[in-house]
């Protein structure tokens, strides 16, 4: 998992949780897959269809702003991105990321063109874009979300522990 | 056990775990409450089963709001019901189903929010209890069946922004008012990670309804809670809501704050977010004169009581504009019979206002109320994202219920102000 290769989708700042899935499908339906489809859809249309499996989106400041849904990151999970790239994430959507285990990495992104291959090392926190010939250092992730995002997910970290396995002194 | 001096966060942290918490502190926390809503509650259902639930910890700090799809406008969003339904049932959580309203408005008036608990909800607004001294946050579906499971959640203490605003609104200025000059002001990236204290004379002077609204849209900033003082106010609120004992917290003297703003809001006008950001706003003047479609007078942000009589009174013996379509939604069944009992809902329908369901509806584009293609909208909402509303073609205005009603009878939005002259 320490290390993701793919290409970038770049958006801008602010994609908030309606655009990553509408409300109008969300409530529809349980199934990823097909919620998969409408991904950015009102952003990019036909966006779904250009994902190559391990791709990722790359955004300006305060992505998955909005709602609490969490059918915002599965859907884009569902979709095949293997991560999200974001100068800054709204706090909700990131947590929910980590929880499904989801990688998501916040660093600068000014210079991700559309198309630029990627590497990504989750570890590390580095993102080397290959086209550009350029690295850059990601903010580290929190060592609870490194336990969590590690197990994959929450849902593998509770079977696994049994509960919060990250020293529980409540 | 001795507590460190902080913010009302750290505080509220720290008397949970027993030992000081200072921002930046990850740390593990029992909850008082738990909401889920049925946008949310299905994926909860299954993370819960994945994670081997068996029991919910504690059924009686847990509630269920069928409020989103309400009542079911699809055959699959009666399929998730039912499964909700069945959840509710197995493991004795307590439901409120359709039509008894918004989860904001039914977890604190059924008395399930108390001064100095933490609450977390399966739904981003769930900061709307910060108004009653509570640290409310909103959580994913996989972090609500974690809690469900163990009672807990875990938590990195916020770093806080104090808001104090000053002075006294003019007349035909409201809470929403505030609360999108604070949305703008600090824009929709602001307070992200951060906890909001709002406070002030002009706090002081409102509602617990008013407050609402203003700690509602904390989240619009990217705020995790906008948390308010516990004073008499709030306890006269919970009177005959609960029982238990509370212990209203308050932030120490020498507390550590990451900004403090002062505002004095004498001067404030109403304030309109035009589409499509919320913190895209302007004084009512920069857009006065837009023609509207639809308004819509409701939701967690302004369906109360107050609002309503606010707007009953500018509706009253006046007719909505023929090109208007005029929707309301109380927040609340509660809420609602008020609005029978006190001749309200009498003058908004006669004025030509189509009431709907208690509950989101419109508001998140499920059901009763989806804009056409082009049309312009002036909600009472805490969003106007691009097809928030069902519609990714219309364009969603935001807006306090005075500046709605007033603006549904002259078909273009309008100043209430002028109603004051
Ligand atoms: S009224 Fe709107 S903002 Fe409030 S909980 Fe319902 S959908 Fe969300």
């Amino acid at each position: 998992m320490n290390n993701l290769r793919g290409r970038a989708h770049v958006f801008g700042d602010n994609v908030n949780t309606d655009y990553i899935i509408s409300g109008k499908y969300k409530f529809k339906t349980l199934d990823m897959n097909e919620l998969a489809k409408h991904v950015m859809e009102d952003l990019h249309p036909g966006f779904y269809k250009e994902i190559e499996d391990g791709d990722f989106i790359v955004a300006g400041e305060n992505f998955g702003c909005g709602s609490s849904r969490e059918q915002a990151p599965l859907a884009i999970q569902a979709a095949g991105v293997g991560a999200v790239i974001a100068r800054s994430f709204a706090r909700i959507f990131y947590r929910n990321c980590i929880n499904i285990g989801l990688p998501v990495v916040e660093c600068d992104t000014s210079h991700i063109r559309e198309g630029d291959e990627l590497l990504v090392d989750l570890r590390k926190g580095r993102v080397h874009n290959v086209t550009a010939d350029r690295s850059i250092g990601a903010v580290p992730l929190p060592a609870v979300m490194v336990r969590i995002l590690g197990d994959g997910g929450l849902v593998e970290h509770f079977k696994k522990h049994g509960g919060f396995g990250i020293g529980d002194e409540g | 056990m001795v507590i460190r001096m902080g913010t009302m966060s750290e505080e509220i942290l720290s008397a949970h775990v027993g030992k000081d918490v200072v921002a930046g502190d990850i740390v593990i926390v029992p909850v008082d409450f738990i909401m889920g809503q049925d946008g949310t509650t299905s994926l909860t259902i299954q993370a819960f089963r994945n994670m081997g639930g068996k029991s919910v910890h504690d059924p009686d700090k847990f509630a269920i709001v069928i409020d989103h799809n309400s009542p079911s406008p699809l055959e699959s969003v009666s399929n998730i019901h039912d499964q909700i339904r069945e959840f509710s049932e197995e493991h004795h959580a307590i439901l409120y189903d359709i039509g008894e309203g918004v989860c904001h408005q039914i977890v604190p008036e059924k008395g399930h929010v108390l001064p100095g608990g933490i609450v977390i909800g399966a739904d981003s607004h769930t900061c709307t209890y910060g108004a009653l001294n509570s640290f409310a946050t909103g959580v994913g579906s996989t972090d609500l069946a974690a809690a469900l499971i163990s009672g807990k959640t875990w938590m990195k203490a916020p770093g806080t922004i104090k808001l104090i605003y000053s002075g006294s609104l003019p007349a035909g200025v409201y809470s929403k008012d505030v609360a999108l000059h604070m949305v703008g002001k600090l824009t929709a990236n602001g307070a992200t990670y951060k906890a909001l204290e709002i406070q002030g004379d002009v706090i002081d002077s409102f509602s617990i309804e008013a407050r609402m609204t203003i700690s509602n849209m904390a989240v619009e900033t990217g705020a995790k809670v906008g948390i308010m003082r516990c004073d008499s106010m709030v306890q006269q609120y919970l009177k005959g809501r609960t029982t238990e004992q509370y212990r209203g917290v308050d932030a120490t003297e020498d507390a550590r704050y990451d900004k403090i703003v002062e505002d004095d809001l004498s001067a404030l006008s109403p304030q309109v977010s035009k589409p499509h950001e919320v913190d895209n706003v302007v004084p009512i003047a920069e857009v006065a004169g837009t023609e509207v479609d639809e308004v819509f007078i409701g939701t967690c942000t302004n369906g109360r009581l107050e609002d309503f009589s606010i707007a009953a009174r500018l509706l009253a013996g006046k007719q909505v504009s023929r090109r208007v379509r005029l929707i309301v939604a109380p927040a609340s069944r509660e809420i609602m019979l008020r609005c029978i009992e006190e001749g309200i809902l009498d003058k908004m329908v006669r004025a030509g206002a189509v009431i709907v369901t208690p509950g989101c509806g419109p508001c998140v584009g499920t059901c009763g109320g989806i804009p056409a293609d082009g049309e312009v909208v002036l909600s009472t909402a805490n969003r106007n994202f691009k097809g928030r509303m069902g519609n990714s073609n219309a364009f969603i205005y935001l807006a306090s219920p005075a500046t709605a009603a007033y603006s549904a009878i002259n078909g273009v939005i309008s100043d209430p102000r002028e109603v004051f002259e």
